[in-house]
């Protein structure tokens, strides 16, 4: 259960981090590859090294998604429809792995806010991550 | 046995040179237990932790940090030993403390991410990797003596 506080704390993070996305999303990618190199197996078709073209693009793609979900929470299961579909049926990555994603997404956002990452901004950022990979593994059976 | 490489010695090192025991176990613990607060369960006894503010100004919270994250540190002196190093720990917080040894995976993703803040881009990803191998390790360690 999100907060109204805590609805708009996400909103105010995703906000700031709008203009730096690729970034963000290439550095919480890397993350997740450095640390769980299984999930590198979903990206054999990519260059996924550091400041690749393909990561900064996906990154962006990622964040956006993310940003663009927290403006209406509470209908993301319509709003995330299409992403569940291609992420059930033409991608099919292990649930699981949303999240080893978003811990390294809040790892991000840890080292990129320092101190205003404070615990309350954590605690409502991974109940979106949550819901938002919920969401997402909807459709995967 | 754990296989470490130089490079992940060095990262773990790195990691423990930054951090002050009396900042981050506190602010590790507070963190977890406002972020996952099923585990406030085991600290029925520390007082007031109705709120973020009650949790985060708890004296009894944050002696208990710097206690677990002093208890983290031991594995650094033993690194090639750490789960007959944890042995009695693991006995402990089986049969007498009761914790489910999942909620371990918890307040060291917290202690993580407490890190990650004070580190900032310094905390690189092998970094993070070889920092988040030690904690596994420690966690398998503390979880090895529950049946």
């Amino acid at each position: 259960m999100l907060s109204k506080r805590e609805k708009e704390l996400i909103i105010e993070i995703w906000t700031r981090l709008t203009p730096v996305a690729d970034r963000i999303g290439a550095e919480a990618l890397l993350r997740m590859f450095t640390s769980y190199p299984g999930t590198k197996t979903y990206f054999s078709h990519m260059d996924i090294t550091p400041r690749s073209a393909h990561l900064l693009s996906l990154g962006q793609k990622i964040v956006l998604a993310l940003a663009e979900g927290s403006k209406d929470i509470a209908n993301l299961m319509t709003s995330l429809a299409p992403l569940q579909t291609y992420h059930a049926y033409q991608l099919r990555i292990q649930p699981n792995n949303f999240k080893l994603f978003s811990h390294c997404m809040i790892v991000t956002l840890a080292c990129f806010m320092g101190d205003r990452f404070t615990p309350s901004s954590h605690a409502a950022m991974d109940k979106y991550l949550s819901a938002f990979s919920a969401v997402l593994g909807e459709k995967f059976r | 046995m754990v296989e470490w490489t130089a490079a992940e010695r060095r990262h773990v090192e790195a990691v423990w040179s930054k951090i002050d025991i009396d900042v981050c176990g506190p602010l590790a613990l507070q963190r977890c237990l406002i972020v996952y607060p099923w585990t406030q369960r085991y600290f029925g006894s520390f007082g007031d932790l109705s709120t973020d503010a009650a949790i985060m100004g708890n004296p009894k919270v944050a002696q208990h940090g710097v206690v677990a994250l002093t208890g983290l540190r031991t594995a650094l002196d033993h690194m090639d030993e750490i789960k007959s190093t944890y042995a009695a720990l693991s006995v402990l917080h089986s049969e007498k403390l009761h914790v489910d040894p999942d909620n371990f995976r918890l307040l060291c993703e917290c202690l993580t991410i407490v890190i990650a803040g004070k580190m900032g881009k310094k905390l690189s990803p092998d970094m993070q990797a070889a920092w988040q191998k030690y904690l596994c390790a420690v966690v398998s360690a503390l979880g090895r003596q529950y049946h």
